[in-house]
C-alpha cells in the first residue's frame, strides 16, 4: 500500500555532532511504501542536509526557536501555502516546546505531528530525571540541580567526584574537583542557561535505545544500541544493535510510567550494579537510521502515527546490525545556496515547484 | 547425560570462522577451534565431563589436556560474564 504524504523534517545539521534530520529522512526513504515528498526545514543555509539532493525535495528556512511561537507559526503558514505539509517531524530538543505549543494549530492546518506533551517534556528534562526514575522504578545516578556556582563547594556531600556537569539541554563536562566543576558550570550556564545538572559518574558500557511510544503507555518499538566507536566529543561514530530482555523491560517501564507520545532516545549505562538511566532525549537520535537498517523502521512508524494511521507494536529486529558513520563532501551548485540565501527556500522537483 | 542451561552462551552468534557476536552486549571476539567446540557444547547444555570427552574425540588429545583447555576457557567466559560465576 502506497504512503504518499508530504513530510517536513527539521535538524538537517549533519555535522560531526549531527542532528537527527538526515537519519530520519533516510529511514523514511527506506520505507518501501513511501513515495511522498520530503521537505527539509533548516535554520541555516549551510546545514548539510539541505544539499542531500537524493533525499530532500524542498527546503525552507525557518526562524530559530528563540524567536518564539508566533514567528514559527507565520513561517509555517507561508510554507503551507506553497508546499502543503501532511506531517511534521521536529528533531531538536530546543525546538520541541515551540512545536508542541503549535500542535493544535498545526492540526487545524492539516499538519499531523506525534509529539510528547509539554508535561512529558518537563518530566524527562535532566532536572527531573531522579523523579522520572522513581516513577518508572529505574535507577538513576546521584544527581543535584545547581543554580549557583557556590553550591558546588558542598557538592561532594551529595555527588562524589569524578562527576559530570551537564547543560539543561545539551553538553556535558567531566569534573574531578571543585575547580573543574565550577568551570563546567559557567560553560554550561553560558551556553544553555540555568539550571545546571550535576550527575555522578557511573562507569560501565553506555547503551542507548531509540524508541517510539504510542502516548497511551504502550511501546510501539525499540532498538537498543551499544556504541562501538566514539569521536573526540564522545559521540557515537559507530554502533551495533543489541538484544537484551532487561533493557527492553526497562524501556517498557519508562513508556508505561510516562505514557510517552512520540520518539525518544533512552541513554543508560550498564555497570556491575545494573542498569542506570542517564538521560531521556525527547526525539529521535542521529543514529535512528539503524532502526530501519535493523528491520524496525521507527521513523516510518512515527510518520504513520502522525498521519493518523494505526501502527501495530513492532518487536522484531536484527541484533548485530551495525552503523558506521562517514563524512562525505557533497557537491552542490551555487544556485542552490543562492536560492536558500536569497529566497529562504529551495525546490528540486520542477513539476511541483511553486 | 547431564545438561546445564547457559542462556548467554546459547544466544551467541557463532560463525564458522571463529568470529563470535554477543547480542546482549554488542561485544565481539574470536575463538580458535577448541574454543568454538567448547562454546557449541556449552550452548547444547553439556557439562564439563561431556565437554572433555568431546574435545578428546575431536582433537585427539588426552583428558588432562582437554580439562586444562576447558578450565582456561571457562575462566575467560566467566570474566566476561558470559557464564555465571562459580558459587
Amino acid at each position: 500500500m502506497s504512503f504518499s504524504p508530504t513530510i517536513a523534517v527539521t535538524a538537517l545539521n549533519a555535522t560531526d555532532n549531527p542532528g537527527p534530520g538526515v537519519g530520519v529522512i533516510r529511514a523514511l526513504r527506506a520505507d518501501p511504501e513511501f513515495d511522498g515528498r520530503i521537505v527539509g526545514l533548516a535554520y541555516d543555509g549551510l546545514e548539510p542536509g539541505i544539499y542531500t539532493k537524493d533525499l530532500v525535495d524542498d527546503v525552507y528556512l525557518i526562524p530559530y526557536p528563540s524567536q518564539g511561537k508566533d514567528a514559527l507559526q507565520a513561517r509555517l503558514e507561508q510554507i503551507q501555502a506553497k508546499t502543503p505539509l501532511d506531517v511534521l517531524i521536529p528533531n531538536l530538543d530546543a525546538e520541541l516546546p515551540v512545536f508542541a505549543d503549535l500542535e493544535g494549530w498545526m492540526r487545524e492546518q492539516g499538519i499531523g505531528t506525534f509529539l510528547p506533551s509539554r508535561e512529558q517534556l518537563d518530566l524527562r528534562s535532566k532536572a527531573n530525571l531522579v523523579e522520572l526514575g522513581a516513577r518508572a522504578k529505574i535507577a538513576t545516578p546521584a544527581t543535584r540541580i545547581v543554580s549557583s556556582p557556590d553550591e558546588l563547594y558542598q557538592i561532594e556531600d551529595h555527588v562524589e567526584f569524578p562527576l559530570w556537569v551537564k547543560g539543561v539541554y545539551y553538553g556535558a563536562r567531566r569534573a574531578t574537583n571543585v575547580h573543574e566543576a565550577i568551570a563546567g558550570f559557567h560553560e554550561m550556564a553560558s551556553k544553555w542557561g540555568l539550571p545546571v545538572i550535576v550527575q555522578a559518574e557511573v562507569k560501565g558500557d553506555e547503551i542507548d535505545v531509540v524508541a517510539l511510544g504510542d502516548g497511551e503507555g504502550g511501546l510501539v518499538g525499540a532498538v537498543p544500541m551499544r556504541k562501538t566507536y566514539l569521536t573526540d566529543k564522545g559521540k557515537g561514530w559507530a554502533g551495533v544493535a543489541i538484544r537484551d530482555q532487561e533493557l527492553f523491560d526497562l524501556t517498557e517501564r519508562f513508556f508505561a510510567a510516562t505514557r510517552w507520545r512520540g520518539p525518544c532516545e533512552v541513554e543508560m549505562v550498564r555497570s556491575p550494579q545494573g542498569l542506570s538511566l542517564l538521560e531521556i532525549n525527547p526525539r529521535f537520535p542521529a543514529w535512528c537510521y539503524l532502526s530501519a537498517g535493523a528491520g524496525m523502521n521507527l521513523p516510518a512508524a512515527l510518520a504513520r502515527l502522525a498521519a493518523g494511521m494505526h501502527v501495530a507494536p513492532m518487536r522484531d529486529y536484527e541484533a548485530g546490525m551495525m552503523f558506521v558513520r562517514i563524512a562525505l563532501d557533497q557537491i552542490a551548485p551555487m544556485s542552490e545556496f543562492e536560492a536558500i540565501a536569497t529566497h529562504g527556500e529551495l525546490h528540486r522537483s520542477r513539476e511541483q515547484a511553486p | 547425560m547431564k545438561t546445564m542451561d547457559h542462556p548467554r552462551i546459547r544466544d551467541l552468534a557463532i560463525s564458522g570462522t571463529g568470529f563470535v557476536f554477543d547480542p546482549h552486549t554488542g561485544s565481539t571476539f574470536t575463538a580458535n577451534e577448541t574454543g568454538l567446540e567448547i562454546l557449541r557444547a556449552l550452548g547444547e547444555g553439556l557439562e564439563a565431563e561431556a565437554i572433555v570427552a568431546r574435545l578428546c574425540a575431536r582433537f585427539e588429545v588426552d583428558a588432562a589436556e582437554a580439562e586444562r583447555d576447558l578450565g582456561e576457557f571457562l575462566l575467560v567466559l566467566r570474566r566476561d560474564e558470559l557464564l555465571e560465576a562459580q558459587p
